[in-house]
């Protein structure tokens, strides 16, 4: 399996789909088949429409509030000695987290279908929240699948996705979580694709949608870029971009201009679950085997019986059994390396740089790749530049957090 | 030869001047026992064809009703092997066919070779996976021809003429024309006229392959397809074992009461 240079890596697949001729594709219903090729010829017509580009940079820029800060985590660099610990606050983004990208471009591509109803799902909430926001702005109906433990968990979001106008369908089915989230937006949009558009929260899923989604949040990379050259000059010799991994679009967006970089280490970070649990949500530290999970083939966590087994991770943004198939195909390329992070690790990241940050709160899922970052930098030179992606914002975790830290809110 | 058994089921119906009933239940749904118990009663009830659903929980095709008998085998703890067993044991009383409905990853975790050995020595006569498309199929469907077993090609809707004529070129002796955009078990939202006009588009193309129609159908239904090859009624039987678990009712004598007036319904 090999990585091709300077051909972007959402088109490194083959004629079916599959990254490395293994990884992705579109194994779904008959019924589906249609609605996904109509959305993979409109994208790849679109994408090369210089007044689609104009308006997507429009509402990145004057909706989304693109670019994000690029800033040197000064104190928490002092604190830990070691490497240069900088951080892309995409959390700065409307919304709290980067999801608006793909929400943003989701919505524009529905109008252009001549659709005017839109289904996604969500796990955190973000790509939920996002979806309505984004919805409500460009006039469409919105449904929004939600496991109902996760609706339990992120009541703050559901909150602003119901505001925002959208219905909010908390899904009872197996653990509740976001795999059943989308096993059930898949349902209702093989029922309901002659009039209405599906948004996969995530890179996963069929192609198309893994497509569409790093194609989105791309935009943070594409600006960051800019940003590192302002501030160092040139590209840094040393630089290790770490973001934390569940189903890989933030991500994929983070590290898409950097792939080429051989000089530029991508380190994901997946959800390790509880101390001394056997339940995680990290099939690619963890070599879990290779399935098909909502149209895709990826590594996924299953039984042998090929049963998506229960994830457990303190971040419900995390709390997915598979990953994209781009991160499938980055991991078997040995492009970036991928490993874990327990819950208790990412409490612990979360106050040590929000304690010596302030500005900077990450939300659980972040607080993944800065435990990462916390353990490696002190052990780096000076010379060396970690970049860690702060994706989201704590506000949403505030009430799992203080309870975890004995306070009451 | 399996699958000229399978074609013969069809033959049979036609010599009724009907087409051929089929039914779909969850195998190991409640249980193993009652599982089997259940195919016994619907083959007794005139069943030409069963379909045996291996169950998955991330399914993606699957409607409520088919979804709660699933969640009920797969919590009993129903394994792959217990399906088959089912199967097996069944298929030494009867003749009645037996079909597989499953999801790609159910045979990706057992094996593809091991699952078609264990389809050829439990009788399975066909095939019908939900999400693994054509042409993606294609090596799988020919391993299954080696094994005299019919790989069910699905057409739907919104399958266009260019596709439809590739996929029944390259299809077996049986195809599955899914007969609505939906999940299993919703309320029929077209005309049981627009569905014949497209079961007659792919038998005019392939006059010589057996169409099953799905999706939808139900008792009020089913004799508008009295003429066609084949049709199945899949999500008002699961619903039927989840009313008979609730009132503590035989789940297998209900069902096997509803088969018989499905059966009666399309050959009258």
């Amino acid at each position: 399996m090999k990585l091709e240079k300077g051909i972007p890596l959402i088109d490194q697949h083959d004629e079916n789909g599959y990254w490395g001729g293994k990884f992705g594709g579109n194994q779904i219903a008959e019924s589906l088949i249609y609605p996904v090729e109509e959305l993979t010829r409109e994208f790849e017509k679109l994408r090369n429409d210089e007044t689609f580009i104009t308006e997507r940079d429009y509402y990145f820029k004057n909706f989304v509030g693109a670019p994000t800060p690029f800033i040197k985590l000064e104190n928490l660099t002092k604190h830990l000695g070691g490497a240069q610990i900088y951080c892309k606050l995409v959390s700065k983004a409307t919304g709290g987290a980067h999801k608006a990208y793909n929400a943003v471009v989701h919505s524009l591509i529905c109008k252009r279908l001549g659709k005017t109803y839109i289904g996604g799902d969500t796990g955190a909430g973000y790509a939920g929240k996002m979806l309505s926001m984004a919805a409500a702005k460009f006039n469409l109906k919105c449904k929004i699948f939600m496991g109902a433990k996760d609706v339990e968990r992120q009541s703050i979001n559901v909150f602003s996705m119901r505001s925002y106008g959208a219905e909010v369908v908390p899904v009872n089915s197996g653990s509740q979580t976001l795999v059943d989230a989308v096993s059930e937006c898949m349902r209702w949009w093989t029922s309901e694709n002659e009039e209405a558009h599906m948004c996969v929260g995530s890179t996963v899923g069929p192609t198309i949608f893994v497509k569409i989604c790093a194609w989105s949040t791309a935009q943070i990379s594409r600006e960051m870029k800019k940003q590192v050259i302002d501030e160092f000059g040139e590209v840094p010799k040393d630089m290790k971009l770490i973001n934390c991994v569940g189903g890989g679009s933030s991500a994929a967006g983070f590290w898409n201009e950097w792939i080429d970089y051989d000089n530029v280490e991508l380190i994901g970070v997946e959800a390790g679950g509880p101390e001394g649990s056997l339940k995680h949500a990290a099939p690619l530290t963890n070599d879990s085997p290779i399935g098909v999970l909502h149209g895709a083939t990826q590594y996924v966590i299953q039984d042998d019986q090929g049963e998506i087994e229960e994830t457990d991770s303190i971040s419900a943004g995390l709390d997915y059994p598979g990953v994209s198939p781009l991160h499938c195909f980055l991991k078997e390329t040995g492009r970036a390396r991928y490993t874990s992070a327990s819950d208790e690790e990412a409490i612990e990241a979360f106050q040590l740089v929000s304690k010596n940050e302030g500005f900077v709160s990450p939300s659980l899922e972040p607080s993944h790749a800065f435990a990462e970052a916390i353990k490696i930098a002190p052990k780096l030179s000076k010379d060396t530049i970690i970049v860690v992606d702060s994706c989201g914002d704590s506000a949403k975790d505030s009430k799992i957090i203080a309870e975890r830290l004995g306070y009451k809110i | 030869m399996t699958s000229s058994t399978l074609i013969k089921s069809f033959e049979r119906a036609k010599e009724d001047n009907r087409a051929a009933l089929l039914t779909y239940t969850v195998g190991g749904d409640p249980d193993k026992k009652t599982s089997l118990h259940i195919f016994k009663s619907i083959a007794e009830s005139g069943a030409d064809i069963i379909e045996c659903g291996l169950g998955h929980g991330a399914n993606i095709g699957d409607g409520g009703a088919i979804q709660d008998s699933t969640y009920r085998a797969l919590s009993g703890g129903i394994k792959t092997d217990d399906i088959f067993e089912i199967i097996e044991d069944f298929k030494k009383d009867y003749e009645t066919d037996v079909i597989i409905m499953t999801y790609q990853n159910k045979i990706m975790a057992y094996g593809e070779e091991d699952f078609l050995k264990k389809c050829v020595s439990s009788k399975v006569s066909g095939i019908i996976c939900v999400d693994w498309p054509w042409p993606l199929n294609l090596d799988f469907a020919k391993k299954c021809k080696e094994n005299n077993i019919v790989f069910i090609q699905l057409l739907c809707p919104t399958t266009n003429e260019e596709r439809l004529k590739s996929i029944l070129n390259d299809a077996h002796e049986v195809v599955y024309y899914i007969s609505m955009l939906s999940t299993t078990g919703q309320k029929l939202k077209v005309s049981s006229d627009e569905i014949k006009k497209r079961f007659d588009l792919i038998k005019k193309i392939s006059p010589d392959k057996k169409c099953i129609i799905g999706f939808g159908i139900t008792a009020d239904t089913i004799n508008d397809f009295k003429d066609t090859d084949a049709c199945v009624v899949g999500s008002a039987l699961c619903r039927e074992i989840t009313r008979s678990i609730d009132d503590e009712l035989n789940p297998a004598t209900n069902v096997g009461n509803m088969v018989s007036d499905l059966k009666q319904k399309l050959s009258s």
